[in-house]
């Protein structure tokens, strides 16, 4: 063989060998994590989870109710509160502004915006609730996650509004409808799928987020439902868990960890499964 | 011809002709609600980056009349320190830098690898089994790495991977100081791999995306003219996608410097800077998380100048990495 084609040939055979090698290492890294957080999380997770308070340390029992309902008090409503708001502001992108300047200076931020540290929106919220309001609060955390929720609706909004043939549109426009009408009745319509994938990623990505709620709703380590006040949530409770050298306090953190990843991988999954609806027609 | 037919609607409905006008001006309201409703929205958005932007910086405002520039160049991180406390950014911004750089340095060849063997390696029907898995673990929330990383990896490292490299490095001068014992469950290094490993299918899943966008008649040429698959990813993909790899690892770059749970647990929170990569440190989003709770007075507004900081480094990268990406939008789009 010529000398030359035989190094080329080596050449691309390492390259090979290292591309595999690279995909086996990410994706052992992905599986070790997942592995050792079901190994660790099911041997913790029992009914008591679901039906006891988190237990003060150096106690034995215990679960993590409270925190399991605010995390979902928390995400609920934030998402009710950012998912109109960024559909509305996506419509607005993807419809009455899709080529004038402030639409492209809108798109742009909310680029930014998509992308920011979360623990910046939980400084946001800090100086632009907390303070105001005079303590730490279920309501701050919501409108922090709303923040987070925002510019994720935004985008997919636009993205999927912008697929919609144009063609629907001029056809309800021909028959006298008003635009409102055209983007309500036709548009939303036949972008249904794919809104609601909007928000269920939304939620997803939501659901976990820890940081802006450090200083936002807090924790708590009773039950309690009182917007106004500070609310136990999975994430937060999982951090100051892991802090604690106490063995229940650590196998309630994986059972949490767990729950959580088991939540956004499912909302995840079938956010895909409902976006997938429309695709291939 | 039209007066008729308009005459005869009107025939028709004369028995009911205050309702129509009435249905046509509550279409007008809604119309013109709904233009509004949506456009004040859009304005939200520009609202929230105001907001977030002036109060950070009147949370910052008594540090940044306290320290000044000095700020960014104290080393000492002393809240408590009489008469008045000292707060310097310089150990936060540091370990905030080498942990991102050091996970970049894993995760951008090891992505770019992954990204490679899935377009153009892996058997077909494998391809989106694994893409699939890979974009799932990318939204698989932060504080699970974080917590991972303190339990399972820190000891892992300390005890069976540092000792190794620390002993290898050791007769080497200058090495030697970089890779310093002794070895620790927390430490820049442990941070940086956790983020490593957080924002790997990131970059894969951008990567991928971008490498798509490569007319397959480019790739089918290189081919067919004889290059190896290796020439085919060097002489045609990344070139044609240099612009759009560039902006996806500046957005993964922007995650890993504002990234807070994942490294939270296993930095170590050390203001002081030390020379080797296996000592602790801390990152801008950490020194935040683990001390606002409990700050008052300047050291919050300290750490609110911290955030500020974050906000207008991530600021400024993402904007690049966005008009990269934007322009090869652009490209595809054409």
């Amino acid at each position: 063989m010529n000398p030359i084609y035989a190094s080329r040939r080596r050449k691309d055979i390492i390259i090979r060998g290292l591309c595999v090698a690279a995909a086996a290492f990410g994706i052992g890294w992905l599986t070790l994590i997942l592995g050792s957080l079901l190994w660790n999380g099911l041997s913790s997770l029992g009914l008591n989870v679901f039906t006891q308070m988190t237990p003060p340390p150096g106690v034995k029992d215990g679960g993590l109710l409270n925190a399991i309902v605010g995390s979902l008090i928390m995400t609920v409503i934030g998402v009710a509160i950012g998912a109109p708001l960024g559909m509305f502001a996506g419509t607005y992108l993807a419809e009455y502004g899709r080529h004038d300047k402030l639409s492209s200076v809108i798109r742009f931020i909310n680029d930014i915006l998509l992308s920011a540290p979360s623990i910046i929106i939980g400084l946001f919220i800090y100086g632009a609730v907390v303070v105001p309001m005079g303590g730490f609060s279920a309501f701050a955390g919501s409108l922090a996650l709303a923040v987070i929720v925002i510019p994720v609706v935004v985008r997919t909004t636009e993205d999927m509004l912008a697929l919609v043939p144009t063609a629907l549109r001029e056809a309800a426009s021909a028959l006298g409808l008003p635009r409102a009408y055209v983007i309500t009745r036709i548009a939303y319509k036949a972008a249904r799928a794919g809104l609601i994938t909007g928000i269920l990623l939304a939620t997803a990505r939501v659901a976990g987020e820890t940081a802006p709620l450090l200083f936002t709703a807090l924790s708590n380590q009773f039950w309690s439902v009182d917007l106004t006040k500070t609310m136990a949530n999975l994430p937060v409770t999982i951090n100051n868990f892991v802090n604690n050298p106490d063995p229940n306090w650590k196998s309630l953190a994986w059972a949490g960890a767990l729950l959580i990843t088991l939540s956004v991988l499912t909302l995840n999954i079938v956010a895909r499964y409902v976006g997938a609806e429309r695709t291939p027609k | 011809m039209t007066d008729m037919a308009v005459e005869s609607a009107h025939m028709a409905q004369a028995d009911i002709p205050l309702d129509r006008a009435k249905a046509l001006s509550a279409f007008k309201l809604g119309d013109v609600s709904f233009y509004w409703l949506t456009r004040i929205s859009a304005i939200c958005v520009l609202l929230i980056l105001g907001g977030i932007i002036v109060s950070l910086i009147i949370g910052a405002w008594p540090a940044i009349r306290e320290f000044g520039f000095s700020f960014l160049f104290t080393q000492r991180w002393a809240p408590s320190a009489q008469p008045t406390p000292v707060l310097g950014a310089l150990g936060p911004i540091y370990g905030t830098l080498i942990t991102s750089f050091i996970a970049m340095l894993i995760a951008v060849p090891v992505g770019l690898g992954i990204a490679i063997f899935l377009t153009e390696l892996c058997p077909m029907s494998l391809r989106r089994p694994i893409a699939m898995a890979i974009e799932l673990l990318a939204g698989i929330p932060s504080i699970i790495y974080g917590m991972w990383g303190f339990f399972v990896l820190g000891p892992f490292l300390a005890n069976s991977v540092e000792p190794a490299i620390i002993a290898f490095f050791a007769p080497i001068p200058i090495l030697n100081t970089i890779f310093a014992g002794p070895a620790s469950n927390l430490s820049l290094f442990n941070a940086s791999l956790i983020l490593a490993i957080m924002i790997l299918p990131f970059i894969t899943a951008i990567s991928r995306d971008v490498f798509a966008t490569v007319p397959p008649v480019l790739k089918e040429s290189a081919y067919g003219m004889g290059c190896t698959t290796w020439e085919v990813a060097r002489n045609v993909m990344i070139p044609y996608t240099r612009v759009g790899l560039i902006g996806g690892v500046m957005l993964a770059l922007g995650r890993a410097l504002g990234e807070t749970m994942a490294v939270t647990f296993i930095i170590g929170n050390s203001f002081r800077i030390e020379p080797s990569i296996f000592a602790p440190g801390t990152t801008i989003s950490a020194a935040i998380a683990s001390e606002f709770a409990e700050a008052d007075g300047v050291h919050q507004s300290g750490l609110i100048l911290l955030g500020l900081l974050l906000f207008v480094l991530t600021f400024f990268v993402l904007t690049c990495a966005r008009l990269l990406l934007m322009r090869i939008e652009r490209k595809a789009g054409a």
